[in-house]
């Protein structure tokens, strides 16, 4: 848990949302993450593109915790993840924190995650009740609210097994919601997606970019990369190989490994 | 054991020219099932002749047998048998469930404690080992200054005994309701900031549930019969009840029967119990309602 880079403060700008300095992360032998860079800043989207294995989803999941990163840090909204930083230690903080960080950010499955012997309703003021310590009655009417937006106001009593991937999948997205976070991540949020579904969860993904919220999204989508993103993030092998706007990065990349990958992909 | 493959395959497509004109469809003719019914009655002519055997047996002395269901002692032993059996599976959870969070905790230590009680309540019989509390007075003929045989009952005995032994399995079948609930739950709960106690309880164990109703379900029914073994340390539960009066009138046969229906009996209303707590956490699922 040593910091290599300069932390903190002074590097963040006064709109980065998200910075990312020199993230190391290794399973066993395997190095993941092989020293990533990246700034986000508030209101924008970024898309994170790559082959299979690259690390996209480690760093994903090292933004919110959910892995503990070996070296580097992470900052969001001007908070360390993870660590409390005195002098030049960086303290690893209390799960008590880190669960509170972790509302401030959230987070979209692949697969959803739904739980399951909940409603729909239930998931998502579970969190808002038990983490933030909402009363129930408020957070109804936020959920209701937010299941509207996500087009699914009809569905707050239904279990989620009862419900398409697509719906499904938007019913991830309100919950995510329902803590107001100042971060969203996506992890391929439509690839465990019947084709016919995956536009709909991107409609309300593309909305909420609209709507000025700060996303990392992975994902394979390449239009809706062109379309929504204001950065184009390629990884490969546990490093960012290029990134841009989506117009430099989709069509003109300047690395032969960003071309190889669009080939294939597009 | 699949009648499946006899059933011949309805054609779908009709040759053309037999129904030339008509639109009706074809009828299926199911196979006979000859064998089937031939073993079926057999089966039924079997049962028949035991029943009307055990019936006119005078052996079985059903007249006793009916005098003696509802005697007080007899009630009174049901009603140990069942407070004990509901007191055992009760603490054995609770404690068993402790071990299998321990079992899956992070801590080695901790590990090692709870792999090593269930390696030792499981490796020795459940009579042994209620045996030993029984004669734990032996070792430790004083524990915090009063004496073991007071602090002790038989009753005591049997309680701590047999839920020492059902932990050592309630925590194996909590251990796998936990393991069967997937990982993404969990970070869903995390990535929701949830807390740990919060997460176990609203969003792991109600999931558990799934997998942990039935066998537990078992082992209520288990611990049920299982209880009678407090005989042997003269607690007076239906069982011992029972063999209370025979000592006395030399009934044996009936008195077994008393005690025999009663755990049926029970045993019947908890199957019927376990089918509706299975349908409780089965909610959420496909095919539930
Ligand atoms: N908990 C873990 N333990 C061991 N290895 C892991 C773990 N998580 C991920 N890995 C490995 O790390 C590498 C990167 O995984 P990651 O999931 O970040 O890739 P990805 O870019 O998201 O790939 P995909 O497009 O397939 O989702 C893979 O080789 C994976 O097998
Ligand atoms: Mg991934």
């Amino acid at each position: 848990m040593s910091a290599t880079a300069e932390p903190a403060e002074e590097v963040t700008g006064p709109d980065a949302m998200v910075e990312i300095r020199s993230v190391h992360k290794s399973f066993g032998p395997l190095e993941v993450l092989r020293g990533i860079d990246l700034s986000v800043r508030a209101g924008e989207v970024t898309v994170v593109l790559g082959p299979s294995g690259s690390g996209k989803s480690t760093l994903l999941r090292t933004i919110n915790h959910l892995e503990k990163v070996d070296q580097g840090w992470i900052n969001v909204d001007g908070t360390l993840v993870g660590y409390r930083r005195s002098g030049n230690k960086l303290y690893e903080l209390r799960e008590r924190e880190v669960l509170r960080q972790r509302t401030a950010i959230g987070f979209v499955f692949q697969n959803f995650n739904l739980f399951p012997h909940l409603t729909v309703l239930e998931n998502v003021i579970e969190a808002p009740v038990a983490a933030l310590g909402r009363p129930r009655k408020d957070a109804v009417a936020a959920a209701e609210k937010l299941l509207a937006r996500v087009g699914l106001a009809d569905k707050a009593g239904a279990y989620p097994k009862q419900l398409s991937g697509g719906q499904q999948q938007r019913v991830a997205i309100a919950r995510a919601l329902a803590l107001e976070p100042k971060l969203l991540l996506f992890d391929e949020p439509t690839s465990a997606l019947d084709p016919e579904l995956v536009g709909e969860v991107l409609d309300v993904i593309k909305d909420l970019a609209h709507g000025g919220t700060t996303m990392i999204v992975v994902t394979h989508e390449i239009g809706f990369a062109r379309e929504v993103a204001d950065t184009v993030v390629f990884m490969d092998e546990g490093r960012i190989v290029e990134q841009g706007p989506p117009a430099d990065v989709l069509d003109h990349p300047v690395q032969e490994r960003t071309r190889a990958f669009l080939s294939k992909v597009l | 054991m699949s009648a499946q493959t006899e059933v011949p395959t309805p054609s779908l497509s009709v040759p053309p020219g037999e129904h030339a004109g008509k639109e009706e469809a074809p009828r299926i003719v199911p196979v006979r099932r000859t064998g089937r019914w031939a073993a079926a009655v057999a089966v039924l002519l079997l049962l028949a002749g035991a029943l009307v055997s055990v019936v006119r047996n005078k052996a079985f002395q059903w007249d006793v047998v009916g005098a003696y269901l509802t005697t007080d002692s007899v009630l009174r032993g049901l009603g140990l048998t069942l407070w004990l059996t509901g007191l055992v599976v009760v603490l054995g959870f609770a404690l068993g469930t402790v071990l299998a969070v321990l079992r899956l905790s992070g801590n080695p230590v901790l590990r090692a404690v709870s792999w090593g009680y269930i390696w030792l309540f499981r490796s020795t019989p459940i009579l042994v080992q209620l045996l030993f509390w029984f004669n734990i007075g032996a070792l430790y003929p004083q524990i915090l200054g009063v004496d073991t045989v007071n602090l002790l009952s038989p009753i005591a005995v049997a309680v701590i005994g047999l839920t020492l032994h059902e932990a050592a399995y309630a925590a194996e079948v909590v251990r796998g309701g936990i393991l069967s609930v997937e990982r993404g739950q969990l970070e869903a709960a995390q990535s929701l900031g949830l807390g740990p106690w919060r997460r176990f309880r609203r969003i792991v164990l109600p999931q558990a549930m799934r997998s942990i109703v039935p066998p537990a379900g078992n082992m209520l029914i288990g611990t049920l019969k299982g209880t009678s073994i407090v005989s042997i340390i003269a607690v007076q539960d239906l069982l011992y009840s029972a063999q209370l009066v025979y000592h006395r009138t030399y009934e044996v046969i009936p008195l077994l029967l008393v005690a025999t229906l009663w755990y049926v009996a029970i045993t019947s209303l908890l199957s019927v119990g376990q089918y509706y707590v299975e349908r409780h956490y089965a909610r959420g699922t496909a095919g539930a309602r």
